[in-house]
């Protein structure tokens, strides 16, 4: 059987992390009351109009400059016409001819065979990032026959990040996905929390034999974590390459991932294929950026977005902190990458390395092996930890004084973790643990073991 | 040239409009026509103009939170709400094809 080639791409949508929406005053918030954070051109009311949040084009900018993209001084809005209770315009503003990022990169690593110690780096292209509305939420009562509609997620900013078909498994594309959120957690552009909706990701999955054209691809949606959307892609894969080896052929329709059940399933028909109609949005005028050179003279600065001085002030992306990381401290690659996957372990463990005598490569252990697995098995995050990166500090100082032994330190740590407020020191003391090191008393002792066993 | 039946029916789906006779149909076709002067210009190497507001500035707001908590005004306008929502029905419901709806473009 000739083999098959898998063809990935990804479609992301991440909510812009700004106070107010993408065109209109009223709050961006997760949980609100319905209908309690929309305007009247929210509604669509007739009569309004969109006015751009300059917030939301610097997010995007620098998203687009952190994957590397060329940023269109000159971008435009359009207009994308369908029906949907949840659209109470009748159409999503987007950017389709011009958006405001192209032809950028993302660099991301993977395990091979699932062993740490053999990262591999890899890359997608990112096509292009452009600015469009989020639409309303449709609460579907199946029992009455009714929609419930609330318009609190309508019109807020999202960012549109389109990922090149250059990934082939589940895999690579959650490794993706997931090096995206830190980036833009990072940069504060989108909390990219996927469970909060703020990172939404499709796929498009097709697969072809070596050498011949792609195959006809499907796009699955609802996909609600990134371990999902790993699971979603491999089953479609497999779906597809079963269909085509029993004589089938694949239909290029968007497909929904039932989690549940672990398959994708064909969603509600629409009819035909879709017609968007675009238009150019008649109420924008081009968005139009500038950099160093091109910087006017007699604007008024509120008015002017300079890329070159939002380059500057960029922080450091997770790959360069990882970098970083690795040459600091002495710690492996594959430790770095655990230490910015964990939402405040790198702080924690650069915290107790300043408050420690032992050396990082030795605080690396404590922090991965025995700090994380209490976490992970207590589902807490660094943030709730029992155990402050002082307390842990004063512990492994303990270790390192020779006051106590390895063995000794786990039993300490196993107490601290109870968050009784005790010392590491009153621990050791409660419990008298501490290494006799009074040669006098070793002698002591071995002599009564010895003398113990001569009366046996 | 006639725009044709397959086009009109595709325009009545997407738009929801309704031609309702010949004077609409004609009237689109005029339209048409109009618009269609434009090819008589030597448009080579020039950028089409799609707005005639593409020279103005655009203007930026700041972020800030100006508007919305008007729940109840919004609300006076829904035919129908449970609770605060705007009820809707269970999904879209799509124009019946065109053996099976009233339309004056069957005929054509």
């Amino acid at each position: 059987l000739a083999p098959w080639v898998p063809v990935v791409g990804l479609e992301i949508h991440a909510q812009i992390s700004s106070n107010s929406k993408l065109f209109s005053g009223s709050q961006v918030q997760f949980a609100a009351p319905p209908n309690s954070l929309v305007s009247f051109f929210d509604a669509s009311l007739p009569g309004t109009l969109p006015v751009l949040n300059r917030r939301c084009v610097e997010a995007a900018v620098m998203t687009g400059l952190a994957l590397n993209c060329s940023i269109n001084k000159k971008s435009l809005f359009d207009r994308k016409h369908y029906f949907y209770a949840d659209l109470p315009t009748g159409y999503q503003i987007t950017q389709q001819r011009v958006p405001i990022a192209v032809n950028g990169s993302l660099s991301y690593s993977l395990c091979m065979d699932n062993k740490m110690s053999q990262m591999v780096t890899k890359t997608v292209r990112i096509k292009q990032i452009q600015l469009e509305q989020d639409s309303g939420k449709s609460l579907h009562d199946d029992a009455r026959r009714q929609t419930l509609v609330d318009l609190n997620r309508a019109g807020v900013g999202l960012m549109e990040v389109v990922m090149e078909p250059d990934m082939c498994c589940g895999e690579e594309a959650a490794a993706a996905v997931r090096e995206l959120q830190l980036i833009l957690q990072t940069l504060g552009s989108s909390q990219a929390v996927m469970a909060e909706g703020q990172l939404r990701v499709d796929a498009n999955v097709s697969v072809h034999h070596p050498g011949e054209p792609y195959g006809v691809r499907t796009e699955v949606k609802n996909i609600n974590s990134i371990r999902f959307l790993a699971k979603a892609i491999d089953y479609e894969i497999q779906r597809q390459i079963e269909e085509l080896e029993n004589g089938g052929t694949i239909l290029n329709e968007t497909r929904a991932f039932d989690s549940r059940l672990g398959c994708t399933v064909p969603m509600r028909d629409k009819e035909g294929k879709q017609d968007y109609r675009f238009m150019p949005e008649p109420n924008l005028p081009p968005l139009i950026l500038y950099d160093a050179k091109s910087l006017p003279a007699n604007m008024n600065h509120e008015q002017v977005i300079n890329i070159d001085w939002i380059r500057e002030r960029l922080p450091d992306l997770p790959s360069v902190k990882r970098e970083k990381l690795v040459e600091q401290y002495g710690i492996l690659p594959e430790h770095s990458f655990t230490l910015l996957n964990e939402d405040g372990l790198a702080d924690f463990f650069e915290n107790v390395v300043e408050q420690t005598q032992m050396k990082p490569k030795k605080v690396i252990g404590w922090i991965l092996k025995d700090l994380l697995s209490y976490l992970k098995q207590h589902s807490l995050s660094v943030k709730e930890s029992p155990v402050s990166s002082l307390l842990l500090a004063d512990l492994l100082n303990l270790l390192e004084k020779k006051v106590i032994s390895s063995t000794a330190a786990k039993q300490v740590l196993a107490e601290l973790w109870k968050g009784e407020g005790k010392t590491p020191l009153e621990i050791v003391k409660e419990q008298k643990l501490q290494l006799l090191q009074d040669q006098k008393e070793l002698e002591q002792i071995c002599q009564a073991v010895i003398d113990g066993q001569e009366n046996e | 040239e006639k725009v044709s039946v397959e086009v009109l029916d595709h325009l009545e789906h997407l738009a929801l409009v309704d031609f309702r006779d010949s004077e609409g149909v004609e009237r689109l076709q005029k339209a048409i026509q109009f618009a269609d002067q434009l090819h008589e210009v030597n448009t080579e190497g020039v950028e089409p103009m799609d707005s005639v507001v593409e020279d103005r500035c655009l203007y930026l707001r700041e972020d800030d939170v100006t508007e919305g908590n008007c729940t109840k005004e919004l609300l006076e306008n829904a035919r129908e709400k449970v609770e605060e929502y705007f009820v809707a029905p269970a999904g879209n419901i799509p124009l019946p094809k065109l053996g099976e709806r009233e339309t004056f473009l069957q005929g054509s």
